[in-house]
């Protein structure tokens, strides 16, 4: 968006999830300072400019922190949430998947991918 | 001609305070809690309804929440705010009422807040709808059970970097519990170990439900003034000495560094404004919505050195007895957590510091430091307050 123009597509938050149902995990960069954005805004964290480019994420990551949640079994049992540390800098809460929550340790090296698909498509993290 | 930060240092002051419907208040909706404190604090300052003409109020649920107050008490006021920055507000209340005085906005501010969180009906739905008019599209999908969940993963990178353990975080509890034994008004009394801690259902790890605060219905509200005038009122005044004001981020996956809040900000702010220092502060009020809320917050505030608070609250030098006394009202842990605890903070230490505070007073307290967190330690709001002496 412009000052001067209607939105020509959309805000960055329905832009990036339109590409994340297409299969395509991505990040906004900044041209102005070089630096990566996530989640996605309209004006750079960093340094103000609202030149944010759209830039396919590595996928690679480490875990900063986790937790486990506790559900009860028949509630679908306990789950992973965690913040993961993005190779590109910035930081983003998601789930690993595919180990028992509790083996999720800060630390870990872990890989994103793409779960579910259209409207409920989502970033989790496998082991890397 | 505008005032210096340091022009506010002592030039408004804590004349009443009151509490109302702590721990359950069943058949009270949030507004009447919230005019049933009012009464109180008012009537704890000698000071008629209709003298108020600065009004403050902050609301989990209820939209114009200043409005709704103050058509329910008839009160007409000149100045009204309701910032809500979470459980943080009522500290900050502090900043625009104190300007509003010191500018002759107003006289006399009277800043309420309630909830029946526990009792009232709804609670499940409420959730609902929230989720859906202030969405947080790139958490809300992971299912964090919040504000437990954010504040787990906090305390698991302090356990991480630090070598913080389970049993230190179970301390600050067994503290708060202590010193809520020695408060009637407390909501949770019986006896806590540092083994009922660790043993407790696990909520979101490292946190089990004792770590975590208290849900309760609950009102609370304090009467401020100028100087000038807070003399003439029953009690003895609570000046407020400094005041600061941080924040950084709102959501978990946004703050910085896990370890180390922006009350690191509005701690300095607050001492710069009140020329003390950690050392001159006789009792603290640290807002513990969760164990390790207390532990960041000591360090944050400059009582240890990151990364050692742990070991530092060992021991039950937080506890009574301590060297320290910390929520001697037995906290949000133990005494009351009516969604938003930052009132509370500032009802305590005025009571702390007017020497009423029954078997629980801390001996000659003349500084108290209350400090506010709202969010998942995103708003950081520090006030200090003396008695007349430190002025």
């Amino acid at each position: 968006m412009t000052t001067t123009t209607a939105t020509p597509t959309a805000g960055p938050e329905k832009t990036f999830k339109d590409k994340l149902a297409a299969g395509s995990f991505e990040i906004q960069k900044c041209a102005g300072c070089g630096k990566h954005v996530f989640y996605p805004r309209v004006l750079c964290t960093h340094c103000g400019s609202d030149q944010l480019d759209w830039v396919v994420a590595s996928g690679a990551g480490t875990v900063y922190s986790t937790t486990v949640v506790r559900r009860k079994p028949d509630a679908g049992g306990d789950y992973s949430v965690v913040l993961i540390d993005l190779a590109e800098g910035p930081r983003m809460m998601s789930r690993v998947v595919e180990i028992a929550p509790d083996a999720v340790k800060i630390g870990m090296k872990v890989k994103a991918r793409i779960a579910g698909s259209g409207e409920a498509a989502l970033v989790e993290f496998v082991p890397a | 001609m505008s005032l210096g930060t340091k022009d506010l240092r002592g030039s408004v002051a804590v004349v009443g305070v009151g509490l109302a419907g702590c721990g359950e208040a069943p058949g009270w909706s949030e507004t009447e809690i919230m005019a049933a404190a009012a009464r109180n604090a008012l009537a704890d300052a000698g000071i008629s309804a209709q003298e108020v003409d600065g009004l403050v109020v902050a609301s989990v649920n209820i939209f114009l929440s200043g409005l709704s107050i103050g058509e329910h008490l008839g009160i007409k006021p000149k100045f009204t705010d309701s910032t809500c920055v979470g459980g943080s507000s009522f500290v900050g209340h502090l900043i625009p009422a104190a300007m509003a005085l010191n500018y002759g906005l107003c006289d006399v501010v009277l800043v309420t807040y309630g909830s029946n969180q526990r009792t009232g009906v709804g609670r499940g739905d409420a959730a609902k709808y929230k989720a859906i008019l202030d969405p947080l599209p790139f958490e809300h999908p992971y299912k964090p059970f919040n504000p437990p969940s954010s504040y787990a993963l906090a305390a698991a990178r302090h356990m991480h970097q630090y070598g913080t353990t389970r049993e230190q975080l179970a301390e600050v509890a067994v503290a708060a519990r202590q010193w809520a034994q020695l408060n009637p008004e407390a909501f949770s009394r019986d006896p806590l170990s540092v083994q009922d801690v660790l043993k407790s259902k696990m909520v979101s790890d490292p946190l089990t439900v004792r770590d975590c605060c208290l849900v309760t219905d609950g009102g609370g509200a304090y009467v401020l003034v100028r100087a000038d005038r807070a003399r003439q009122y029953k009690k003895k005044a609570a000046y407020m000495l400094g005041v600061g004001s941080a924040h950084w981020h709102r959501q978990i996956a946004a703050m910085p560094d896990l370890t180390v809040t922006a009350a690191t900000e509005s701690g300095q702010r607050a001492y710069e404004m009140a020329g003390l220092k950690p050392a001159d502060v006789d009792v603290l009020e640290l807002y513990d919505a969760f164990t390790i809320n207390t532990l960041l917050f000591l360090e944050d505030l400059g009582f240890c050195k990151k990364g050692e608070g742990g070991a530092f609250l060992s021991g039950g030098r937080i506890a009574p007895g301590g060297s320290l006394p910390v929520n001697t009202n037995g906290g949000g842990l133990s005494c009351v957590h009516p969604g938003m605890y930052g009132m509370f903070l500032i009802v305590e230490a005025v009571r702390q510091l007017r020497g009423e505070a029954g078997a629980r007073q801390v001996k000659d307290a003349r500084v108290a430091l209350t400090h506010g967190n709202g969010g998942v330690l995103s708003s950081q709001i520090t006030a200090l307050f003396g008695s007349e002496e430190t002025l």
